[in-house]
């Protein structure tokens, strides 16, 4: 469907890839930790590798969770845009085939967030 | 004019001030004076079948408003000259004021802009005139809600920029842009939107619980607010339902396209609603009733009716409605949870629930409180007492429709969160629900303008590249003072001074 209007209506999009000066948007959510209150958006360069999107993005970003001093993200199980997906960590994002605006999920197996609550 | 009678019956002046105003056009068209009239697809055949809803004529209208002004304003400056801010219950109680003043005010403003100019373009003169009265009517409320709370904001914090902020703050680009999206539509949609969806089917939800919250807290300058426009409230009401059995009832083809209006607005409306669920349950020091409770009365049992009602016409209820039964046992812990990590962003304080106040709500949400919060809410507290207040470092993924952060779980599973997403012309969006991706989907034209703001910040379009500049400098959020845990906030020493308390230290706001 297409929107009624008074004259031609057509937008470019406002998130593209362009506006974002070589980075782009990242969304990464964790399994049954919703302390967290939402997945979360990151803005990433894509010649980062996988391995230090884990090490100086998602690790700092779930400090605050007292799981994630147990949860090792190399054993998570990963989900891009809810399809099963394999990283291979000393790839770039690029290489590992993610782009702008895609969805990353991490399951850590185990554990289940505070007292069990899926907090 | 024939008769010479100096008065008039009720019954001629409202002719003669309101369908007597009209004319059949000699020299235009009438498609050329109301050029919005078709292009939604809505048939009316006679305008005739209006039934003016507000049966008040203008000189009326004046009268009676000037004299509900005279008793409101009277009543706030004797709530100015007896220092009202001390003797409510609580100063976390401004909190929900402030929510208002930058959320809900401002819409009301954005409300009189889109009846003032839904007004202009129906070809029937008694909906031009209610249209009309409707605009005055919200002009008169934004301007009525900022003078009662204006006296706040000698005392408080956080209160200083309300329209500013409006445009500006991460989280009050859902308000504004479910306004933005309704104005931007056609008059029929607008009027389905806000006089039916909002006005008629929700409104109750909105202003019941903060009008009632401000009773049961003390506040007498907002209490008197409400009674001044509760009559316009339910004028507004009788208009939301005339206009939809009107439109209904001109024409079969029009019935789908309301629907699938009436799906899209309540929908949006349900969203934007977790806000006041959030104010009913955590915000207010005096609780009324539960959001959970109020959903009942207000909209379960009242909306329920209401559809009932509109069977006949073809209308059925509004589609995922049924996802709100179970919704409204977790939304408002959901949104004070959201709102309480990203506290370093907003204008207003947010804190943890006592221990009593965690019982309240486990007593009034017996199956999902203690389950799914409690844990949540005891780690926060305690994590503050050793000097760690939680905040989130990141910022959030916003639903393309509604704006919200997606923090709703999946219906059925609490312990997921609900995520959709969706590409269109290979860009990919992301949602929060089912409902919210099938707005999108119908309309995507709509929606890949929308200015989210974590993207705007992103983009480098909000000021500095950190979040504190943002807050700072393109928020007006001063920052320790505005923002930030309630306890030991300048906000919390200057209520305890007045009560004769030793102030509480600031806490350390690092997470």
């Amino acid at each position: 469907m297409t929107v009624n209007a008074i004259g031609e209506y057509r937008f470019a999009p406002r998130d593209l890839e362009a506006n974002f000066h070589g980075q782009r948007l990242l969304y990464l959510g964790w399994d049954r930790h919703l302390m967290f209150c939402s997945p979360f958006a990151f803005l990433v360069k894509p010649q980062m590798t996988f391995a230090e999107l884990l090490e100086q993005v998602v690790m700092p970003a779930i400090a605050a969770h007292p799981d994630s001093a147990r949860a090792d993200l190399r054993q998570a199980t990963w989900y891009l845009n809810d399809a099963p997906f394999s990283p291979d960590f000393d790839a770039s994002l690029e290489a590992n085939g993610l782009r702008h605006k895609d969805m990353l999920r991490m399951d850590t197996p185990g554990l289940n967030g505070l007292e069990g609550s899926c907090s | 004019m024939t008769d010479n009678k100096k008065k008039l019956g009720l019954k001629d002046k409202y002719r003669y001030l309101t369908r007597d105003l009209d004319w059949e056009p000699s020299y235009q068209k009438k498609e050329d004076i109301f050029p919005h009239e078709r292009f939604e697809g809505i048939k009316i055949t006679d305008w005739d079948k209006w039934e003016d809803p507000f049966r008040l004529t203008m000189d009326a209208y004046w009268k009676y408003q000037a004299e509900k002004e005279k008793k409101l304003y009277a009543i706030l400056d004797a709530f100015a000259q007896n220092n009202g801010q001390q003797s409510i219950s609580d100063a976390r109680y401004v909190n929900a004021l402030k929510l208002f003043l930058t959320g809900i005010s401002p819409c009301e403003y954005q409300a009189f802009q889109g009846f003032a100019r839904v007004g202009r373009h129906f070809g029937g003169a008694g909906a031009r005139v209610a249209c009309q009265m409707q605009a005055i009517d919200e002009l008169r409320h934004v301007q009525t809600q900022v003078h009662a709370m204006s006296h706040y904001n000698k005392h408080f914090n956080g209160l200083h920029d309300f329209t500013h902020m409006h445009d500006r703050v991460w989280f009050l680009s859902v308000p504004k842009s479910f306004f933005d999206d309704a104005r931007s539509a056609g008059p029929f949609e607008f009027l389905t939107a806000i006089s039916f969806s909002f006005e008629y089917v929700l409104t109750n939800l909105l202003f019941v619980p903060f009008m009632s919250g401000a009773a049961y807290n003390g506040d007498m300058a907002t209490v008197t607010f409400g009674f001044s426009a509760q009559s316009d409230e339910a004028r507004h009401m009788t208009l939301g339902l005339e206009v939809i059995k009107f439109m209904l009832e001109q024409h079969e083809d029009n019935v789908p396209i309301i629907q699938g209006w009436i799906d899209k607005w309540f929908w949006r409306g349900n969203r934007l609603l977790c806000l006041v669920g959030m104010m009913m349950d955590y915000m207010l020091p005096n609780k009324v009733m539960s959001w959970a409770e109020a959903w009942e009365v207000y909209f379960e049992q009242a909306g329920g009716a209401l559809f009932k009602d509109l069977e006949r016409y073809g209308i059925r209820p509004p589609k995922y409605v049924e996802q709100c039964m179970e919704a409204k046992q977790h939304v408002s812990h959901q949104a004070w949870a959201t709102f309480y990590q990203y506290s370093q962003a907003t204008n207003f304080h947010t804190w943890m629930p006592s221990e009593e106040e965690m019982d309240w709500l486990s007593a009034k949400y017996p199956n999902t409180f203690d389950q799914y919060y409690r844990a949540r809410f005891t780690f926060w507290r305690e994590q503050q007492e050793k000097g760690q207040r939680f905040y989130n470092n990141t910022l959030p993924q916003l639903c393309q429709v509604c704006q919200i952060p997606a923090i709703f779980t999946e219906p059925g599973d609490p312990t997921k969160l609900s995520h959709r997403s969706h590409v269109h012309e290979g860009e990919r969006y992301h949602f929060c629900s089912d409902g919210c991706r099938d707005i999108f989907k119908n309309q995507p034209e709509k929606y890949v303008q929308a200015w989210l703001p974590v993207h705007q910040i992103y983009q480098g379009n909000c000021g500095g590249a950190d979040v504190e500049s943002v807050v700072r400098d393109y928020y007006n959020i001063e920052l320790g003072v505005d923002n930030f845990e309630y306890l030991g906030s300048p906000d919390h020493q200057r209520w305890q001074l007045w009560k004769g308390e030793k102030p509480l230290a600031p806490l350390k706001q690092a997470s």
